[in-house]
C-alpha cells in the first residue's frame, strides 16, 4: 500500500517527467467573412516550453495567439489556458487570467505619450495594487536591467530605436512576472544583429522567468534558437509538429521552402 | 409552414430582373441590420461608459490630466471665438436696432442671444471640432498601433483609463468652456457697441445681466453638460472602434466631427423644445 508521501513523491516525479499543458487548443476555427483562417487548429503548450509557431504571412498565427489573450474571439472549438476555456470568461475573469500572460506586440505597442518609466508602471500600478511606490521602482529598475536598458527609462518611445522599442515593449509584458510568454513576431523589422540579441533574451527570460512561451514568427534563425518545438501552420492548418531537428532533416518541399 | 428557398436555387429559373430585385431587397435589409447593429454597438458602449465611471479604481489622475488637455488648452481658441461672436452680433444687430430707435435694447439683446443659444451652441461645435477630432484621431491611433490591444491584454482596463476619464473632463469642461465664451462674447459685444456709439464696461454689463433670469441661464447649463457629454462619447467611441489601418485615423477624427456637430444640433433643438414647454 502506498503512503501519502510516497503519492506526492509520485506525483512530483510524474510533473518533473511529463510537464502539463498550460495552455491547450482544440478545433479551433476563426473566420474573417468568407475567409477562414483558423481550421481546426489543436495544440498544447506545456510548462517551461518554448514553442514556436511557423508559417506564411497570413497563415493565422498572429489571429492564433490573440484569441489565446481573448482579443480575437474564435468562432468555435476551445482554449483552456491554466484549465480556464478562455471562450467562456466573462470580462473580470479574462483579465484575472491575463495578468497570468505576457504579451509582445509585433509593433511594440509602447504607449507613446507615456516614457519608459510610465510604460512600465502602467501594468504594475493596475494589477499590484498593494505594492509601494519604492517596490514599483526596483522592479522596473530590475526589469530594466534584464533587457539592458536602464539608461532610458526616462526616455519617450520615439526616441528609442527599433530594437530598443522591442526590449522595452518586453520589459513591460514581464514586469507582472507572467507565467506564460505570448510573443507576436519578436525579431520582425529588425537587423540581423538585434534578431540575435531579442532571440537570446527570449531564452534567457525562459531561464529566470521560468516562463512558457508562444513564439510566432517566420524568421528561421530566431526559431531554431529558441524553439523547444516547432509547430507549422499551412492554410490556418498544422501542418508539422516537432522538435527542431525534425524540420532541420524535413525533406518536406513546404518546410524545405522555410529552412533553406 | 412555408419553406424558403435560398436566392442561388431560384436563379436558375428566375429572371435577371427578379434575381436584382431580390438581391437589393438583401442589400437592403442588410444595411437595416447594419444599423440596427451599430446602434446596439453605440448602446452598449454607452452602458459600459456609465457602468465604468461608478466602478472601484477611478483613474483621477488621468481625469484631472484630461481636464487639463480639454479645458485648458482649449482656452486660447475658445476666447477668440467668444470675443468674437460678441463682436459681430453687437456689429451686425445695431445698424436694426437703430432703425427701430433701440439702440439702448442691444446689451440685453446680445447678452440673451448669446446665454440662451449662441454660446453654447458655437462653442459646442468649435469644441466638437477641436476636442472629439483630437479624442478621435488620438484613440484611433492608439488603436491602431495595438495600444489598447496592449492595456488589454495587460488587465488595465483602457475603457476606464482612455474613455471615462475623457468623457468625464468634456462633460464637466465644455459647460465651464461655455460659460467662458459667454463672458467673452459679452466682452466682445461691448467692443463691438463701442465702433459706432459709446457706452462704459459696467453700464453695458449691468444693462446685460438686468435683461437675464434664471430661466435664461439654466436650461443652457443643463444643455451644455449634455453637448459635452455627446462630443465625448462621438469622440471616444469613434476613436475606440477605429479600424485597423492608419486610414482608419483620419475616418474616426473625421466622423466623429461631423457625427458630434450633428449631434449637439440634435440636442440643441431637442433643450429648446423642452425648455419652451417648460417655462411656457
Amino acid at each position: 500500500m502506498k503512503t501519502e508521501e510516497t503519492v506526492e513523491l509520485t506525483e512530483t516525479f510524474h510533473k518533473k517527467i511529463v510537464p502539463e499543458p498550460v495552455i491547450e487548443i482544440s478545433n479551433l476555427q476563426k473566420s474573417f467573412g468568407k475567409q477562414q483562417v483558423l481550421k481546426n487548429i489543436s495544440l498544447k503548450l506545456f510548462s517551461g516550453e518554448n514553442l514556436v509557431v511557423l508559417g506564411k504571412s497570413g497563415s493565422g498565427k498572429s489571429v492564433l495567439i490573440k484569441c489565446i489573450v481573448g482579443l480575437m474571439t474564435a468562432d468555435s472549438g476551445t482554449i483552456q489556458v491554466f484549465d480556464k476555456n478562455v471562450l467562456t470568461l466573462n470580462l473580470k475573469e479574462l483579465s484575472e487570467l491575463r495578468q497570468k500572460i505576457g504579451f509582445l506586440f509585433q509593433s511594440g505597442a509602447l504607449y507613446d505619450s507615456m516614457t519608459v518609466r510610465q510604460n512600465l508602471e502602467f501594468p504594475l500600478r493596475r494589477i499590484k495594487r498593494d505594492l509601494t511606490s519604492a517596490q514599483i521602482n526596483e522592479k522596473v529598475n530590475l526589469v530594466l536591467e534584464h533587457v539592458g536598458l536602464v539608461d532610458s527609462i526616462n526616455k519617450m518611445p520615439s526616441q528609442l530605436s527599433g530594437g530598443m522599442r522591442k526590449r522595452i515593449s518586453l520589459a513591460r509584458s514581464l514586469v507582472a512576472d507572467p507565467m506564460i510568454m505570448l510573443y507576436d513576431e519578436p525579431t520582425t523589422g529588425l537587423d540581423p544583429v538585434t534578431s540575435d540579441e531579442i532571440s537570446s533574451l527570449i531564452n534567457e527570460i525562459k531561464k529566470s522567468y521560468k516562463t512558457s512561451s508562444i513564439i510566432i514568427t517566420h524568421d528561421i534563425k530566431c526559431a531554431l534558437k529558441t524553439a523547444d518545438r516547432i509547430i507549422m501552420l499551412l492554410d490556418g492548418e498544422v501542418y508539422k509538429d516537432g522538435k527542431p531537428s525534425d524540420f532541420n532533416k524535413s525533406t518536406d518541399p513546404e518546410i524545405r521552402s522555410f529552412f533553406n | 409552414m412555408k419553406k424558403y428557398i435560398p436566392i442561388k436555387k431560384v436563379k436558375g429559373f428566375a429572371t435577371a430582373q427578379s434575381v436584382r430585385l431580390s438581391e437589393k431587397t438583401l442589400a437592403k435589409t442588410q444595411k437595416a441590420g447594419n444599423f440596427l447593429t451599430d446602434i446596439a454597438d453605440v448602446s452598449l458602449f454607452i452602458l459600459r461608459v456609465i457602468k465604468e465611471t461608478f466602478s472601484r479604481n477611478f483613474e483621477f489622475k488621468e481625469f484631472l490630466h484630461q481636464c487639463y488637455q480639454i479645458g485648458y488648452k482649449s482656452l486660447p481658441l475658445i476666447s477668440v471665438t467668444g470675443a468674437i461672436m460678441g463682436l459681430v452680433l453687437a456689429i451686425q444687430s445695431r445698424p436694426a436696432l437703430v432703425d427701430f430707435g433701440a439702440v439702448s435694447m442691444l446689451p440685453a439683446m446680445v447678452a440673451v442671444s448669446l446665454i440662451r443659444e449662441m454660446g453654447p451652441v458655437i462653442t459646442a461645435l468649435i469644441c466638437a471640432g477641436k476636442i472629439g477630432s483630437g479624442m478621435g484621431a488620438e484613440l484611433g491611433s492608439m488603436r491602431v498601433t495595438e495600444q489598447i490591444d496592449a492595456m488589454e491584454v495587460s488587465s488595465a482596463n483602457p475603457m476606464r483609463f482612455l474613455v471615462v476619464t475623457r468623457v468625464l473632463a468634456a462633460t464637466l469642461m465644455i459647460p465651464l468652456l461655455i460659460l467662458y465664451a459667454d463672458g467673452l462674447g459679452i466682452i466682445g459685444s461691448w467692443a463691438g457697441a463701442n465702433i459706432k456709439g459709446d457706452v462704459s464696461l459696467s453700464l453695458f454689463f449691468s444693462q446685460a445681466f438686468s435683461s437675464i433670469d434664471f430661466a435664461d441661464f439654466i436650461p443652457a447649463v443643463i444643455k451644455s453638460f449634455f453637448f459635452g457629454a455627446v462630443i465625448g462619447l462621438v469622440g471616444c467611441y469613434k476613436g475606440y472602434n477605429a479600424g485597423r489601418g492608419t486610414e482608419s485615423v483620419g475616418i474616426a477624427a473625421n466622423s466623429a466631427v461631423v457625427l458630434a456637430s450633428l449631434l449637439v444640433l440634435v440636442v440643441d433643438v431637442i433643450a429648446v423644445q423642452i425648455t419652451d414647454m417648460l417655462v411656457l
